[in-house]
């Protein structure tokens, strides 16, 4: 019975890391550079949704969720204002190296500065201590036979397979999606073929940015907000990125379950006090056995 | 007068136990191009092995051996150097990236196992009473510090000397062979992947040195002495110093932990206690804007690395 607890808790953990890997992926195979600073994106995505909440209130819980039609504005506002930071973040630092020339691995010290000063500047404006969007209580409800989630929880798995369903068709059909999938594999080849980069980058991060906006929602759902939730978050959407597969959306999403499985098992055996190491163990193993992850291909 | 002597002192030597770690990064990142995000893992491995070889015995604890202190300094660094091989082996191989990823990785759950392994490491107590070299001898605390000083001084200095030595030998100038232009590296029989991972594990181990001396000093450790910004630091002291250059990286130290110190102080006197958390924040991000300045503006840093001709080059 715990087991098939720790499973479900495990797949939930997993959805989120999921949302928030994709962009790890995008940043990896896109901009190719480890984008130290996604992970601010999340925190700043559920902090951006909490202005919202305090000005519309979380709204009146609606069937059996915590909350309201306010709620999902709040979050479609975020992810669309975070889309936007993230292309800010980009305009003001990531353009200016990629423009000089800079040494690749600039990128990645320019992005822990990032980081760094994102997560910070939540600190100067929230503080350090914790928030919740709402204060409804909600019971559990017995989805399978000693399986207990809250309505929340499985809102949050509803959409997160909606979003990933809609991104593959985006990716697979849209004429960006196609743009983003040739800058993957070769930028050079993609520039010869009419695609105009900068373009394509431009939307890469609006949409790293607005999915990380709704991961960090949802790590605000459950239960709370505070200034190092995406930071914390960070090594398990790196394992995931490359566990995944850095090229494809199934190896993020596939890559985020294992993860958050990996991490909600491990507290069966070796305690809670390793949980977040979890993540690291699988990125060694990955590194070692398969570096280019489960879905990738060997170059 | 004393009072503002003995803080020069005391801040002199940590500088200069910083000053350690980023002679050690340098040659990870300004020499070789290796990213190592997780400085402050390998210096936590140092400082805790230090503390476990040299602390006298004690019931509770597994080790505590009482070792001298020249045994718990080698033994930091040997630590320090396995624990990097480790992570080397596994990421060296892949893109530059992987490396960053990893050794982030490895400064988490080292983190975590300071916390959690009380019967090793003390967990969030910590371990007091850490035996200081020869501090029987002095009886004031000014006295030990102004001998710490000194030995940091020497330890500082031989470390600057072998590393020159190194960097200009062979085996230093294979390195920035391989940081250039890898492939002609390679085609000329050298192999990237060896000469990496030495480099590597040579900077770690003195990340480790640098922790043991740091323990050293305080004569207690604990894991909220290894925070993720400590990393930060060191890559701001040798992005800003001048990567590539030792004298860079030295100076780096000084100016960063300067800053540091100064804007500590100031944002403490100038901001209300009720905004302590606020004036850290801020304290972080005039770090964060530094080093992003520094890279968009003056990618050399303070004092860059010097080109080298070689002195057949005319022939």
């Amino acid at each position: 019975m715990m087991l098939a607890q720790s499973i479900a808790d495990g797949i939930l953990t997993g959805a989120i890391i999921a949302l928030g890997a994709i962009g790890v992926s995008f940043g990896l195979q896109i901009l190719k550079f480890a984008n130290f600073a996604h992970s601010e994106l999340l925190t700043w995505g559920a902090y951006l949704a909490l202005v919202f909440v305090a000005f519309a209130g979380p709204g009146t819980p609606t069937a059996e969720l915590s909350f309201g039609w306010q709620m999902m504005a709040a979050m479609a506002l975020a992810a669309l204002l975070t889309g936007c930071l993230a292309w800010l973040v980009d305009l003001l630092i990531f353009r200016r190296l990629r423009r000089t020339g800079a040494h690749p691995m600039s990128l990645v010290f320019a992005a822990f500065g990032a980081a760094l000063i994102m997560r910070h500047v939540v600190v100067m404006i929230w503080g350090h201590g914790t928030h919740f969007y709402t204060r409804e209580l909600q019971i559990a409800l017995e989805v399978l036979p000693g399986v207990r989630m809250l309505p929340d929880q499985i809102f949050i798995l509803g959409l997160t397979l909606a979003i990933v369903v809609a991104l593959h068709l985006y990716l697979t059909y849209s004429r960006t999606g196609i743009a983003m999938r040739a800058m993957a594999e070769s930028p050079s080849l993609a520039r010869a073929c009419g695609i105009e980069v900068e373009s394509v980058i431009r939307w890469t991060w609006i949409l790293s940015g607005a999915l990380a906006a709704t991961a960090g929602v949802f790590l605000g759902l459950t239960p709370q907000l505070h200034p190092e939730m995406g930071f914390s978050l960070l090594l398990a959407l790196f394992a995931a990125s490359i566990l995944g597969g850095t090229g494809s959306l199934a190896g993020a999403v596939v890559g985020g379950l294992l993860v958050g499985l990996a991490e909600n098992l491990s507290v069966l055996f070796i305690g809670s006090g390793y949980k977040t190491a979890m993540p690291f163990l699988v990125l060694l193993l990955v590194l070692f056995f398969r570096p280019q992850g489960l879905f990738g291909e060997k170059t | 007068m004393i009072g503002v002597f003995s803080y020069l002192v005391f801040f002199a030597c940590i500088v200069l136990i910083l000053g350690v770690m980023a002679l050690g990064l340098n040659l990870q990142w300004g020499y070789t191009g290796l990213f190592n995000a997780g400085i402050v893992g390998f210096y936590a491995i140092g400082a805790y092995a230090h503390a476990i070889l040299v602390t006298a015995p004690r019931p509770d604890l597994i080790g505590n051996f009482g070792l001298p202190w020249i045994v718990g300094i080698v033994g930091a660094m040997a630590a320090s150097a396995l624990a990097a091989w480790i992570v080397g082996l596994a990421t060296i191989r892949l893109r530059g990236d992987y490396l960053a990823i990893a050794t982030f990785g490895i400064a988490t759950t080292i983190q975590l196992v300071t916390l959690n392994w009380d019967g090793l490491t003390g967990g969030a107590q910590g371990l007091p009473a850490i035996p200081r070299p020869l501090s029987a001898w002095f009886g004031s605390p000014l006295g030990f510090n102004l001998f710490y000083l000194g030995l940091l001084i020497a330890v500082v200095g031989l470390v600057y000397w072998a590393l020159e030595r190194i960097l200009r030998s062979p085996w230093g100038r294979v390195l920035k062979a391989i940081r250039e232009d890898e492939t002609a590296a390679i085609a000329l029989g050298k192999s990237a992947r060896r000469f990496r991972l030495e480099a590597f594990v040579l900077g770690s181990t003195l990340m480790g040195l640098a922790g043991a001396l740091y323990v050293g000093f305080i004569g207690f450790v604990s894991p909220f002495d290894f925070l993720p910004i400590l990393t930060f630091q060191i890559w701001a002291m040798v992005i800003v110093g001048g990567s590539g250059n030792n004298k860079g990286a030295l100076l780096g130290a000084l100016v960063i932990w300067g800053i540091w110190a100064a804007s500590g102080v100031l944002i403490a006197k100038l901001v209300p206690p009720a905004y302590a958390a606020q004036g850290g924040a801020v304290q972080v991000i005039l770090i964060g804007l530094l080093l992003v300045a520094s890279l968009l503006f003056r990618p050399r840093g303070l004092i860059g690395e010097v080109p080298v001709v070689s002195r057949h080059a005319d022939d």
